[in-house]
């Protein structure tokens, strides 16, 4: 238990600190939101409307951005092999080390979203539907995107690849995600059963993510 | 002669050498037949002659997904049995599932055009198989990406077999979602159901294509296997004279 504890407050400390690229998804987050009126015109009430979808392509994007450094940034400096060759089962390892990527970049961004909400006019229940939904909703995506990163942990072009490999395997999140905060702000459909297929996908995805990105640390590094 | 004993590549190569010609010969032979079954087959009564896309389109589609069922298999005959010619099914099939899926959707928007009038829809099975095209390309570039064959092996079992189980939840969240916003445009076969004399020279074409693949993918795997001869002589010539 304190092997587990330990790695969690080590990534955690390595990323929120100088170097580490945990406020840069935030940043990204804020930055391709301002983008949005830019590009589809200052209307509040398509804003409104689209609002959670943009939300929640925002934050598929800027959770994207920083997964290429979960596994990286170990293998450079060495101590993934350390990690490899600790008592700790690799699965454990990797989904302590997912869970302290998504405390310091998946809810930055959940907490970020109410700022971000106002920018597009939502209602405080649609804009806690959005929050609840990439609360839930985020777990997967960075579960998804720890396979991925294992798989490119040792290529040159890591970042390019990772993207092409995650983004096609997180469309389930991203439409169940944008469903239930869509049906909690417009209806007719209930908020329910998208929501909790959301659920679904997300402990579908703690459960095979972390075995996926073992396998491929395994296989990869040797 | 077991799948134990085409384990040895020189066995395999021996193999598939005797075998392809009198494959190539059914393929072309099979393709005969369809064409010829396809072009007897009557005209739809609504659609006129393009019904006619339909027996290139369905079997691409059929194939399109059983190349990535051949992968899975090969993935497992990686990760699993390491098998020695695992890897190499494994690769020789993603270029072909790709070009069959690519055909698919191409025979498939030009069939709807006159149809639907439209080249593409967001209907779910469109997008379904959109997504299992980009799968596809995914494979194909981390094939690409890692220059050492059996480790790029490893690591595109790994991501063929979690596609494998994500691609009937893609299916189905993509079912959920187009039904959501446009249950008017779901694609159905609608009408009657297929008639016998459409639906013979239909299967007689699915089997051609499989035909077809089965060729296509014994030929790339000689040619994959040559082709890491090549490189392996090729490493040792550079060897030698360092």
């Amino acid at each position: 238990m304190t092997n587990v504890a330990a790695l969690l407050m080590r990534d955690m400390r390595l990323a929120v600190r100088l170097g580490g690229g945990a406020p840069i998804g935030v940043l990204f987050f804020l930055i391709v939101v301002t983008l949005m009126p830019f590009a589809l015109g200052p209307d509040l009430a398509l804003l409104r409307r689209i609002g959670p979808a943009i939300l929640w392509l925002g934050a598929l994007l800027a959770s994207l951005l920083a997964l290429d450094r979960l596994f990286a940034a170990d293998h450079e400096d060495g101590s993934l092999d350390l990690i490899l060759m600790s008592r700790l089962p690799l699965e454990v390892t990797v989904a302590v080390k997912a869970l302290a990527h998504w405390l310091t970049t998946g809810l930055p961004l959940v907490i970020a979203v109410p700022v971000l909400a106002l920018f597009l006019d939502l209602e405080p229940r649609a804009m806690a539907a959005v929050a609840l939904t990439l609360l839930v909703g985020t777990p997967a995506l960075t579960c998804i995107g720890a396979m991925g990163a294992a798989l490119a942990v040792t290529l040159r072009r890591g970042g390019l690849i990772l993207a092409v490999l995650v983004l096609p395997l997180t469309i389930p999140v991203l439409i169940f995600g944008v469903a239930a905060a869509n049906a909690a702000v417009v209806g007719p459909m209930p908020f329910g059963p998208p929501f909790t297929i959301l659920c679904a996908l997300s402990l579908i995805s703690f459960v095979i993510g972390p075995f996926a990105a073992a396998a491929a640390l395994r296989h990869g590094l040797d | 002669m077991t799948i134990i004993d085409l384990a040895n590549p020189s066995r395999f190569l021996a193999f598939t050498a005797r075998v392809l010609p009198w494959l190539v010969a059914a393929t072309v032979c099979a393709f005969a037949v369809g064409l010829y079954l396809a072009t007897l087959a009557p005209d739809d009564y609504q659609q006129g002659a393009t019904v006619k896309i339909m027996f290139i389109h369905v079997p691409n589609a059929w194939l399109a997904m059983f190349c990535w069922t051949v992968m899975t298999v090969a993935a497992l005959g990686t990760l699993v049995w390491r098998h020695p010619l695992a890897d190499v099914a494994a690769k020789a099939a993603a270029p072909l599932g790709a070009a069959f899926t690519f055909l698919c959707l191409l025979t498939g928007s030009l069939w709807g055009r006159p149809m639907w009038g439209t080249y593409w829809v967001w209907d779910g099975r469109l997008s379904s198989v959109l997504v299992l095209f980009l799968m596809y390309l995914g494979v194909l570039a981390l094939w690409r990406t890692v220059e050492d064959p059996s480790r790029a092996a490893r690591a595109v079992a790994i991501l063929t077999l979690v596609g494998a189980i994500n691609l009937p939840i893609i299916k189905f969240s993509v079912d959920w979602w187009a039904t959501l916003h446009q249950p008017a445009s779901v694609l159905r076969l609608g009408g009657p159901t297929i008639h016998r004399s459409i639906l013979v020279p239909l299967l007689v074409m699915g089997l051609a294509f499989m035909l077809l693949f089965l060729t296509l993918h014994l030929a790339a795997m000689r040619n994959e296997i040559l082709r890491r001869r090549v490189r392996t002589l090729r490493l040792m010539q550079a060897q030698a004279g360092a």
